[in-house]
């Protein structure tokens, strides 16, 4: 009996043993020494003045991949406010953008509207495209968001292609850059910073959300719809608050590109695109917000670095992604043991 | 009268699961309701909490009605439940789990989340405060930091406790919670209900399966047999009920041989 209970007992120990492997270890290490504000502020800010620091120093290419960037690491991040905090499934995220991109294209062409003043309208109306779609498919079970959203993504796109205010297929062309502060925004420099300083709000924003009332009300949707019910969290409205919230962060997005592109299409929209946004949430690490951004990231550059091998690099793209998600299913960013 | 049913019926398409029921807890006592397996007890609380719909009769909690209200709020209103196979956030810390009954007491929202203005910030802090005092009464404040799901079943059991009483309930509606506890934690247990009511003042009403537990702690008994109320009254009283006693063991062979 008692070789028994000692026999189980190293088993146990084997088992945490293996746990704690080096890997992990490292991994904690650093978590604990990023708990340490000081260290955290100061890498925090050796990063951004290197950010800010880079279009001096770089290519227009680089530049317009780095803005590239900034411009998924805020959709993405808007879109983990559904799939990763929520833990919604939304297909058809590229609709809000469309929503904030034709909004402020078709307010700048037809209206002469100041781009600034189109941002409001822009969130306004991202608010209420997500209440009519989040309104009454919230209620259900939430398989059937995936169901609705991918379908809202075609008809934006379709509706997009056949209204005259939409320009049609060819979409609208020439919309007007605006200034800043008597500095016109022409520069691809120009909107690098204007993405980077999106991003990082959008960062800072998910960061103070995520350590919420709100932050904590989905965490728990997520683990147990019923308990979280029975705690008194009222768990359509926290989900369509969600839902929402995430696409304001699209539609802003969306407004910005349009400024940038000055020409905006149905075909920018694909669903295509609301799959690899949801591809670079999936990726890096539903709901770390850390993964989020190096899974926007990695959709960006690694399709760019691979350029040279031409239509095959999605073949390898797509290789890599298999073989990460049968070794790493949570995602690429590391979790916290202690 | 804190609780009090009317001619509730619930209905599954042909099997009525709780038939014409009618019965009221008093404010400050411990009540229970007993009854075989399959007597539509679990159904019975699920109907007081919300989570399912009765077709026919009332609900009256503190006077007012509560039959169309969804589960999020009756809690709000003071009625808080645990479950019968424990429901935790089983990958949140202890500390989450608990704090997150404080929700329905606070009203923080996007705004005061990305700005943090004092006022978010002081409630933040009496989440916390309320959260450490419901650990402390439970006995599990040791092992906030803790992941549910890595925990021992009896502290779990704990965990599901402080986490109902930190939505701050009037009256606590416990689903088998002395399901898979050992003696030592049926005594603690009993001592806990007893505290619970004595200390707190809320009401207790249990679902129960431990006969031992249940005739020592509560003060009146409900017992359901098929969906019907077949008795009600104190523990002694139940005890030499012949209908009950027939629920439970069968009735008596009146030619046996």
């Amino acid at each position: 009996m008692k070789d028994k209970q000692t026999c189980l007992q190293t088993a146990v120990d084997k088992k945490a043993k293996k746990v704690n492997n080096p890997f992990v270890e490292l991994i904690d290490r650093f978590y604990v020494l990023f708990d340490n504000k000081k260290v955290r502020y100061s890498v925090l800010a050796a990063a951004l003045a290197v950010l800010l620091y880079l279009p001096m120093r770089t290519s227009m290419y680089f530049m317009e991949v780095m803005t590239n960037v900034w411009f998924h690491v805020v959709v993405c991040l808007g879109l983990n406010i559904i799939v990763g905090f929520a833990g919604l499934l939304s297909l058809g995220y590229a609709a809000f953008f469309a929503v904030g991109a034709y909004t402020t294209g078709i307010l700048i062409l037809h209206y002469g509207v100041s781009f600034w003043l189109t941002l409001p309208v822009s969130v306004l109306m991202a608010i209420i495209a997500g209440l009519a779609i989040g309104g009454p498919t919230l209620k259900l079970r939430s398989d059937y968001l995936a169901i609705v959203t991918l379908g809202f993504g075609e008809i934006t796109r379709l509706a997009a292609r056949n209204l005259d205010i939409t320009g049609r297929a060819t979409g609208l062309v020439g919309i007007e850059r605006p200034t800043l502060f008597g500095m016109a925004m022409v520069k691809i420099n120009h909107f690098y910073y204007a993405f980077l300083v999106l991003a990082v709000l959008a960062i800072f924003i998910s960061y103070r959300l995520q350590d919420s009332r709100l932050g904590r009300a989905w965490k728990c949707i997520r683990e147990d719809e019923d308990a979280a019910e029975a705690m008194g969290i009222n768990v359509v409205a926290a989900r369509l608050l969600a839902f929402i919230i995430g696409s304001v962060f699209g539609a802003l997005a969306g407004s910005f590109m349009a400024i940038k592109m000055t020409a905006i299409s149905p075909e920018s929209f694909l669903f295509t695109q609301s799959v690899m946004i949801l591809l670079a949430v999936v990726l890096g690490g539903m709901g770390k917000i850390p993964g989020v951004v190096l899974g926007a990231l990695a959709v960006v550059v690694f399709p760019e670095v691979f350029r040279g091998i031409g239509k095959y690099r999605m073949l390898i793209f797509g290789a890599v992604l298999l073989v990460l998600m049968i070794y790493r299913p949570q995602g690429l960013w590391p979790e916290r043991h202690t | 009268m804190i609780l009090e049913v009317k001619d509730l019926t619930l209905r599954f398409g042909g099997l009525t699961a709780v038939n014409k029921v009618s019965f009221g807890i008093e404010e400050g006592s411990i009540e229970s309701l007993i009854g075989p397996n399959g007597a539509g007890k679990t159904s019975l609380f699920n109907c007081l909490t919300g989570f399912y719909r009765a077709q026919e009769g009332d609900i009256l909690f503190e006077g007012k009605s509560i039959m169309r209200l969804k589960p999020h709020k009756i809690t709000t209103l003071g009625m808080a439940r645990t479950f019968q196979n424990l429901r935790l956030f089983k990958n949140l810390t202890v500390m989450e789990n608990v704090m997150s009954g404080m929700h329905c007491r606070t009203s923080a929202g996007v705004a005061g989340a990305i700005l943090r203005p004092p006022s978010q910030k002081a409630e933040e802090k009496r989440i916390r405060d309320v959260a450490m005092e419901c650990m402390d009464f439970v006995g599990i404040l040791d092992k906030k930091d803790r992941l549910a799901k890595n925990l021992p079943y009896g502290d779990q059991r704990r965990v599901e406790w402080a986490r109902a009483l930190a939505t701050q309930p009037k009256l606590l509606l416990l689903d088998e919670p002395a399901a898979g506890l050992n003696y030592d934690e049926k005594m603690q247990l009993i001592e806990l209900i007893r505290r619970i009511r004595d200390e707190r003042k809320i009401t207790v009403f249990l679902i129960e399966h431990d006969m031992g537990l249940v005739m020592k702690v509560s003060e009146k008994i409900f017992v359901l047999d098929y969906g019907v109320k077949i008795a009600e009254g104190t523990a002694q009283e139940v005890q030499n009920n012949p209908r009950v006693i027939e629920a439970y063991l069968g009735k008596e062979e009146e030619n046996a041989v």
